[in-house]
Parts: C-alpha cells; sequence; structure tokens
C-alpha cells in the first residue's frame, strides 16, 4: 500500500492515472503574466505518477517513523485502500457536502439565504477525507468555506440550514451566518472571514492539547487540530508565524491546505513566488506533502499519517491537498476569470464519481446501495430546509445576547443597578 | 469615457445621471491619466476589474505597471505602498473592505499617519486607502464595522466619507492629490446609486476641498448631521418630519477629519438642536465627538438635549431581522429628531 510521504521516486498507485505536464518554460511564461490563463495546471500527485516538471527533486523532512510504516504496511491485507463500510460511510459524507451546497445556491437564488455564501462543490475528498478520520475532542478549524467542515464534523444539517437561513433554531442561533459557524460540542471553530485569521487561532487550539498534557498532566490528552484554509492564504504572514511556532513547539496541528488554484479571481500562480506550497514546511522543519485533494482515499492515506504523527507528538505537518472548487468563490462571483477547458478537467476528476468507481470495481458495493445512500441525503437536505423555513426568526430580544459572557459588561445603568438585571434592557431599542 | 453616462435633462439645465461606482471609477481614470506617479494597488483590482467593479477598465488602460493585483496580503501590500509614497509616488491602495485593513493598520497609522511628524515633514506620505466600509447586506460580523470613528481618532490622517457621486468624484480626486495619507471611506451599498451631476462635477479638474461639510438641505428646527449612507436616510427622515411641521436641516459631512466644527456649530446656532448619525458603534464614536464640539462651542444655543443616533453595541448579527435592528432606519432618525423637538414619542422602536 502506497502512503503518502514517500520521495518523489516512483511509487506503484491502483488508481495513478496519467496527466498532462506543461512545460517548465510555461510555467516561467506566466508567472508576472498579464495575459489571460489558458491552461492547465500542473498535477503531480506525490502518492501516484511519475512525471516530474524537469525540476529538481523536492526536498522532504521525512520522519524515519512513516518510512518504518511503510515497510510494515506493504506486507499487510489486501492492498485495498478502504473496507466497505468506511467507503460507504466516506460517500455518504461527501454526498452530503455536495447536495448541500447545491441546495445552498438554490435556496440563495430564491432569496432564504443571503450575504456572502461559499460553495465547497468539488472539494468534499479534502473534507471528508480529513474529518472522518477524527474524534469528536479532536478540533476543526476553517475558513468562510465551512459548511461541509461542519457538516462532516458532525453539525447536524438541520442546525446548519437554519444558521445559513438566520434563524433562532441555528448552530449560532443565526447571529453567525455562512460564515462564522461554530460549536462547542463538536469542536468546531469557526468560519472565520478573514484569511489567515483562523490558522493561528488552530494554533492556539492545539497549543491546548499539548499544555493540557503537560502542564495540567491529562496525560491520556492528544486531541489534534485541523486548520483549512486555502491557496491565497499562504501568502498572509499569519501563515508562516504560525508554521514556525507549531514546529518550534511540536504542536500536534495539521496544516491543510486547500489549494484550488483560485483566490477569488487571482491566480496561484500570479500572486506566489513559489507556488509549492508543501515545499514551506520544510523550510520550517515540518514534512510537507502534496496530494491529490480530488481522491478521497490518497487524502485519507495522508490524512492517516499527519493525524497519527500529531497524535504521537511528533509535531505539525503541512498538507498540500490540490483540489478544485466547481462553482465560483462565492455566490455572487461571476466566475468569468476561470478558463472552462481547467474547469472541465477538473469536473472529470470529481471526487465523489472517483470513490463510487473505485468502489465498484473493486466489489465494494453496488449501484443500489450507492442510489439508497443518495435518496437518503436528499431527505436529509430536504428535511434541513423544511426545519430552517419553519423555524422563527430570531427575536428582538437577541439582539444584545451574548456579547458578553458576563452581561454586566453592558454596566450600569441610570438606576445604579446593573443593565442586565433590567428585564427592558432587551425589550428597547438599542440605541445610545 | 464619460460618454457612457446617461445624460437627462433637469429642469433644463444640462445634468447627466452617474451611479458612485462611474463617479469613482471615473476619477480614478482622471487622476492616473494626468498624473503617472499615481498607480493603485490592491486585491482584485486588475483582472477581475476590481472586488465591486470600482476599477472596471484600468487595467487595459494603464497596464500591470500602474493596476497591481496583489496577493492576500494586507500588512504587506499597505508597507509597500507607504513605502513607495515616501519616495515620491502616490499609491492608491484598495482594500476589499475596510474590515481587512485591520490587518494592515499598523502600517496605516505607525508608517503612514505618524511619518511627517516623526521626520519632521521630510517624509511625507501622499497615499489615499480606500475600499467599501461599513455594512452591506448580511455579511455578517466580521465585514459590518465602520471605521470612521477609529481612523478619525488618529492625527496625521484625514478621513473622508463621500456620500452622492459628486462627492465621490471630487473627493477622491482631492485625496489623490493631497500630499498626506488619506482613508477614503465608502460604501458597498452606495455603488449602484444613480445621482444627478452638473457639467462642473464631471469636468476634470473638478475637486472638493478637504474639511469641508455640505449642507443638503437647509431647514430651521433641527439639525441632524450624517455621512455616506445615513445622509441618504436622513433625507428620508426629513421629508416625513415636513410633513409633521418640523424643519431639518441636513449636513453631509464629507470629511470626518478634519470635521467641519464651523458649518454644524453655525447650523446648530440656527437651529438651536442637534441630531447626529451614524452606522458605528456608539461608544466613542462619531456622533460623540460632534456633539461634545457642539455642548463646548455653542452650548447657550441648545434648547434641547444633543441626540445620538448610532448603530447598535453589538458586533453585526447575521440574521435579517435583527441586521435592521442593529442598524440606524429612517424611523430612528425621524423619533431622535421629534424627541429633540419636544414632540411625544415611543420610547422603544417596533421590531
Amino acid at each position: 500500500m502506497a502512503t503518502a510521504f514517500s520521495s518523489i521516486g516512483v511509487i506503484q498507485n491502483p488508481h495513478c492515472e496519467s496527466r498532462s505536464v506543461p512545460s517548465r518554460k510555461l510555467y516561467s511564461a506566466v508567472l508576472g503574466s498579464t495575459q489571460k490563463f489558458r491552461f492547465n495546471p500542473p498535477s503531480r500527485s506525490i502518492s501516484g505518477c511519475s512525471e516530474t516538471l524537469g525540476k529538481p527533486s523536492p526536498i522532504y523532512a521525512i520522519s524515519e517513523v512513516f518510512k518504518e510504516k511503510k515497510r510494515k504496511s506493504a506486507s499487510s491485507s489486501s492492498g485495498l485502500l478502504i473496507t466497505k463500510e468506511e467507503g460507504l460511510e466516506v460517500y455518504e459524507d461527501m454526498v452530503l457536502g455536495r447536495c448541500f451546497e447545491d441546495m445552498c445556491a438554490q435556496m440563495y437564488y430564491r432569496g432564504k439565504m443571503f450575504g456572502f455564501v461559499h460553495l465547497y462543490n468539488g472539494q468534499e475528498a479534502v473534507s471528508t477525507g480529513f474529518i472522518k478520520l477524527l474524534k469528536k475532542e479532536d478540533c476543526v478549524v476553517s475558513t468562510y468555506r465551512d459548511h461541509v467542515h461542519a457538516l462532516s464534523k458532525g453539525i447536524p444539517a438541520r442546525e446548519v440550514m437554519s444558521e445559513l437561513f438566520g434563524k433562532t433554531t441555528g448552530c449560532c442561533r443565526g447571529q453567525g451566518g455562512s460564515m462564522h459557524m461554530f460549536s462547542k460540542e463538536h469542536n468546531l471553530i469557526g468560519g472565520f472571514a478573514f484569511i489567515g485569521e483562523g490558522i493561528p487561532v488552530a494554533t492556539g487550539a492545539a497549543f491546548t492539547s499539548k499544555y493540557r498534557r503537560e502542564a495540567l498532566n491529562e496525560t491520556d490528552c492528544d486531541h489534534v487540530t485541523l486548520a483549512f484554509f486555502g491557496d491565497g492564504t499562504c501568502n498572509n504572514g499569519q501563515f508562516y508565524e504560525c508554521l514556525n511556532m507549531a514546529a518550534l513547539w511540536k504542536l500536534p496541528i495539521v496544516f491543510v491546505v486547500e489549494n484550488n488554484l483560485w483566490a477569488i479571481g487571482m491566480s496561484h500562480l500570479r500572486s506566489t513566488s513559489d507556488p509549492e506550497i508543501w515545499k514551506k514546511g520544510p523550510a520550517f522543519g515540518m514534512p510537507g506533502v502534496h496530494v491529490d485533494g480530488m481522491d478521497v482515499l490518497k487524502v485519507r492515506e495522508v490524512a492517516k499519517e499527519a493525524i497519527g504523527r500529531a497524535r504521537r507528538g511528533e509535531g505539525p505537518t503541512l498538507v498540500e491537498c490540490e483540489t478544485y472548487r466547481f462553482r465560483g468563490h462565492s455566490l455572487a462571483d461571476p466566475d468569468e476569470l476561470r478558463d472552462p477547458a481547467e474547469k472541465a478537467r477538473y469536473a472529470a476528476r470529481d471526487p465523489i464519481a472517483t470513490l463510487k468507481k473505485y468502489m465498484i470495481d473493486n466489489n465494494l458495493a453496488n449501484e443500489v446501495e450507492f442510489k439508497a445512500i443518495d435518496k437518503k441525503i436528499d431527505e436529509i437536505v430536504e428535511d434541513s430546509v423544511e426545519f430552517a423555513d419553519g423555524s422563527p426568526q430570531p427575536s428582538r430580544s437577541q439582539l444584545l445576547e451574548n456579547v458578553f459572557a458576563d452581561p454586566k459588561g453592558f454596566g450600569i445603568g441610570p438606576d445604579g443597578r446593573y443593565r442586565c438585571e433590567d428585564p427592558k434592557f432587551t425589550e428597547g431599542t438599542a440605541h445610545v | 469615457m464619460l460618454s457612457v453616462f446617461r445624460r437627462k435633462v433637469f429642469h433644463g439645465s444640462f445634468i447627466a445621471a452617474i451611479t458612485v461606482r462611474e463617479a469613482l471609477n471615473s476619477a480614478l481614470d482622471e487622476e492616473m491619466s494626468a498624473d503617472p506617479k499615481v498607480f493603485l494597488m490592491g486585491e482584485e483590482v486588475g483582472e477581475y476589474q476590481g472586488a465591486y467593479k470600482i476599477s472596471k477598465g484600468l487595467l487595459e488602460k494603464y497596464g500591470p505597471e500602474r493596476v497591481l493585483d496583489t496577493p492576500i496580503t494586507e500588512a504587506g501590500f499597505t508597507g509597500i505602498g507607504v513605502g513607495a509614497a515616501y519616495y515620491g509616488l502616490r499609491p492608491v491602495v484598495e482594500f476589499m473592505t475596510f474590515n481587512f485593513s485591520m490587518q494592515a493598520i499598523d502600517h496605516i497609522i505607525n508608517s503612514a499617519a505618524k511619518s511627517n511628524y516623526m521626520s519632521a515633514g521630510q517624509i511625507s506620505v501622499p497615499i489615499v486607502f480606500r475600499g467599501p466600509n461599513g455594512a452591506a447586506a448580511g455579511v455578517g460580523a466580521q465585514h459590518s464595522q465602520c471605521y470612521a470613528a477609529w481612523y478619525a481618532a488618529c492625527p496625521g490622517l484625514k478621513v473622508l466619507t463621500p456620500y452622492s457621486s459628486e462627492d465621490a468624484r471630487g473627493l477622491l480626486k482631492a485625496a489623490i492629490r493631497d500630499p498626506d495619507p488619506v482613508i477614503f471611506l465608502e460604501n458597498e451599498l452606495l455603488y449602484g446609486e444613480s445621482f444627478p451631476v452638473s457639467a462642473e462635477v464631471l469636468d476634470s479638474s473638478f475637486c472638493l476641498p478637504i474639511g469641508k461639510a455640505k449642507i443638503e438641505k437647509e431647514g430651521k428646527d433641527v439639525t441632524i448631521t450624517a455621512f455616506s449612507k445615513m445622509v441618504g436616510l436622513a433625507l428620508k427622515a426629513a421629508e416625513i418630519l415636513a410633513k409633521e411641521g418640523i424643519s431639518a436641516e441636513i449636513i453631509n459631512l464629507r470629511s470626518i477629519r478634519p470635521l467641519d466644527r464651523d458649518t454644524i456649530n453655525a447650523s446648530v446656532r440656527k437651529t438651536n438642536r442637534l441630531v447626529t448619525v451614524e452606522e458605528g458603534f456608539p461608544q466613542h464614536g462619531v456622533g460623540a465627538e460632534i456633539c461634545t464640539s457642539v455642548i463646548e462651542e455653542s452650548f447657550g444655543y441648545l434648547d434641547a438635549p444633543v441626540e445620538r443616533i448610532a448603530g447598535a453595541d453589538v458586533p453585526m448579527p447575521y440574521a435579517a431581522n435583527l441586521e435592521r435592528s442593529a442598524v440606524p432606519q429612517v424611523e430612528d432618525i425621524v423619533r431622535a429628531a421629534k424627541r429633540a423637538c419636544y414632540r411625544a414619542v415611543p420610547m422603544a422602536a417596533t421590531a
């Protein structure tokens, strides 16, 4: 069984596909170019094919444990990457993500959802591949493209849909919205609108895990944190500051880059001096891995290693998942700058279709079982819409709630008592 | 360039109607054409034609050396802009929204605002920071804050808040020509709004003075100050008040720093009552400064306590009905004006 952390030599992988490789000349020609992009981005998967770009082999910091694991697992079982149960669970999770996002688009155009909505279509393999390997106590920190991370982490579809409709039954009581999903119970921290903002927060969550183990002596605390962010974020200072500190203090965190090549209309190659993001890991003393983010099985393999490393206390990992968003940046984005040929190439690598094909080809499941899951998910999503539609909007008194954990923060009113103790406080206009 | 504007004839005089977006675009275009040292930098300003299409066509016209698409590095590219300004260029830095300027605020304050002072006049920073400010529709807590009060507190900065297309054109041109750092706070919801403008406004040498407020509507009973989007609401409130026999004078502040205290005080000395309106958080807001200025300079002229209307003292909620309650509405302005005129009004707004 191939692991994703081996060096760039040829690794035989049953679902390696051949991909066209742009020449090195094209690479340098497009950097700094003002021409619209009309090319297909390079798609190198370390866990698969042996094409290189004519560049010198990348250097990884690879721990001995990986190599050991690789040797051990090569001698194990059937050579299949997944069992039937796991496969169907993964399939169901990805279909839930896809179906839910498609429903969001419909609801947005019907005016039930508003503001900024960023959909995750096409990237399901990354969310499912990583999050389904976590325990409930592990933490996920996301960006504004967080609906599917929330669903994968276990927040019920009803609560996410209600939140998107701005209803009081939403996971944040309608106060957060699409970009600000939080759940203490499921350990989902956001939902941050500013890119790069979630990375230090995730690093802090990982720090807490380590602190609990070492300073508070909870020796069984091995919680891991996953930080999801995009390619555009990798040019932001906060990212580098956190890579440094996470490696310095060996924090149990995995930095997952969802490289979908576009930051709104800005191509990754136009904005980044060295577009190979995984390389930035070794510069800070942690392994950097590139994986095909359109294939959930490959992502799972890499995720198992990275999460395992963090859980064992060996420190952080940077994982770059090459993926693609089938829709625009948000529902307000006309998406005119992306080449239709590029979109078509990635549509052909749809993660749901890829997994289904693998499972059917290897006799793990049949059409009937998949159809049953599709139907089940359709019902769940329809139900979530009905629930959200029927839920009440927040009452007016909710406006002033939750500003402080200690509502005495609103100060003392004209009658000498704390404002929060006056029952009329939350009923009146919130004016000065 | 200006031929794309619709031309409507109003009362026999030649007037066009242009949107705020067209006004900003034309102002940028004309200033970049007049001075080769002016350049535009920000996220999505080039190929995407601007996140809100304000810089449409500029990349094609001026090329990638003068219209730069940056990576997502507010702190980095703001610093780069300030450095370029130190050395004589005239950058216009666009923030996709001013909420993102918080990632760059160290450079705005410490590198830009304070430099002329720290260097005793040797280094001036002719830079413009522009972008949408304040609440849009349903964009949540992290995209809806108004930064007028924060930046206006800082010496060394000039803070402008256009409302109409005339304001947008005149103030942006003034900002680009100004030798000091200027914070130019636009509003996303105003971009598509159309306003009539005179031929004088469409002329390429048109410029508005920084630090002068505009009296949008004269009145004699109560002074209502507002800026940016709130000017529109104040004007609507004035119509409602007029039906009840209250004549409101509406002041469009245009410039928050320097604040046009003279115009405001002269108006209050005429009407004897003041209502300030802003969208941002109430504590330490723009209204606080205006009220204090009036109390300090025109106390004897006041016939009623000053009234402040501001946004709710909460992070902006997402739910549509809560968002409506968190931002001033026309009814709130009307109620405050009536209170200032000692009319009986219910204390609480209905939901």
